[in-house]
């Protein structure tokens, strides 16, 4: 197995997942403002997908394209995390969804800075910045919803009580990492958890909310085994590619 | 042979899609031109990752180099050091203005969560007396403002550091 290939695709494939879920919103938002923010995040994510994907293809040395891998994968081929393939339910769950997320990836790509794979350091570097902007505009989201009236209250607690058993994967490790580890591509991880946990509990404070108390956790997203929402998401994802083979427009 | 320095000259003609008043040498994402015997590379760096943009600029650059009669150029597209809003040139941040966007000021840094927005001058009547509307604008690197005073609504080129 090619770790670093597997590695670039579960961080692609969380941006290309979620870039497209936030798409989903266009046209959609329950105002214009929170539209152009949820599409400008996308076109955040889908910029990001675009230069991972690429070392992914460079890496993986079979010529594969960011465009093949992004279009031409089947569903247990992809390593995305099976909180960013969550359905974006209504506005409050996909906030949800995107700080849960947004405060892992911040602290992520701090430490991918400081990998000994320049390509890998540049693109945590680059895509750093405009997550700062995103984990400010969701944290924000999720104060003025959760210590808001009683119904965006109890909505944003449900999408935080359904959504809390899919964070244990965000931590997920086995050889992939371990090897990465031991070759430097991959730096110390041990406190991207602690971090994580930190902004979470900061704001959750801050938002009257309250952390489920079950533990039970699911995961397999990052081995390929999915949710059936990946499938419906891939079916709208790739149809134009596979309908028209090579199609550019 | 044309010069590095005759390439810079050129470069200044050709201009952001989304905010055409700068040009790729304004805006600082030209970050290094290198001419040899018979062809000219050139690095360009994307203002933020998905910025639809760049693929533009990159043609845009090759079109009028070819006009200039410059064969034979590359542009490769580099992510580190990442772009910040302090390499937009001085004379960028004049043409914003003019232009009725107002440039960047100087922020607290984006990790710090719950810090105030940056206190905006309006581009049009220059009050102090501005609103955040949305973080997110017209384009990934503007945020959308409002003016207290003269009500007009105007776009703000983000600060990235």
């Amino acid at each position: 197995m090619n770790s670093l290939f597997e590695y670039l695709l579960r961080i692609g494939d969380d941006s290309l997942i979620l870039g497209h879920r936030l798409s989903e919103w266009c046209g959609h938002g329950p105002i214009l403002e929170v539209d152009i923010a949820m599409t400008n995040i996308a076109l955040d994510f889908v910029g990001q997908t675009t230069t991972i994907l690429e070392l992914a293809g460079e890496v993986e040395g079979k010529g594969r394209s960011n465009d093949e891998l992004a279009f031409l994968r089947f569903d247990k081929d992809y390593r995305n995390l099976l909180l960013v393939e969550q359905p974006n339910t209504d506005f409050g769950f996909t906030m949800m969804r995107q700080f849960l997320f947004d405060a892992y990836r911040k602290p992520l790509f701090e430490i991918l800075m400081k990998s000994n794979n320049p390509r890998l350091a540049g693109i945590a570097e680059k895509s750093l910045k405009e997550t700062k902007y995103h984990l400010r505009h969701s944290s924000e989201w999720i104060i003025r919803l959760g210590d808001g009236t009683e119904e965006s209250h109890s909505r944003i607690q449900e999408s935080l009580d359904t959504m809390w058993r899919y964070t244990g994967e965000l931590f997920y490790k086995d050889a992939v990492d371990a090897e990465l580890t031991v070759s430097g591509v991959l730096p110390d991880m041990s406190g991207l958890e602690a971090q994580w946990k930190k902004t979470v509990d900061e704001v959750f404070a801050m938002a009257t909310l309250e952390i489920p108390e079950s533990p039970w956790k699911f995961e397999g997203g990052r081995i390929g085994k999915h949710s059936e929402h990946l499938g419906y998401i891939l079916a709208e994802l790739q149809y134009m590619q596979r309908a028209y083979p090579n199609m550019e427009w | 042979m044309v010069t590095e320095l005759e390439i810079w000259r050129y470069l200044e003609e050709v201009f952001d899609p989304e905010v055409p008043v700068l040009t790729v040498v304004d805006l600082g994402v030209v970050r290094a031109v290198k001419v040899s015997e018979n062809s000219c590379h050139i690095k360009l760096t994307p203002t933020y990752s998905g910025c639809p943009a760049m693929k533009r600029m990159e043609e845009d650059i090759i079109d009028k180099l070819a006009e200039k009669g410059v064969e034979n150029v590359t542009v490769e597209l580099v992510l580190s050091p990442a772009w910040t809003t302090d390499w937009l040139t001085e004379k960028g941040r004049i043409k914003l203005r003019e232009y009725g966007i107002a440039p960047p000021e100087n922020e607290p840094d984006k990790s710090t969560l719950f810090a105030d927005p940056a206190v905006v001058p309006c581009p049009q009547c220059t009050s102090k007396n501005t609103r955040l509307v949305s973080q997110f604008g017209s384009t990934a690197c503007k945020a959308h403002y409002q003016c207290n005073d003269c009500l007009e609504p105007f776009d703000y080129f983000k600060c990235l550091k």
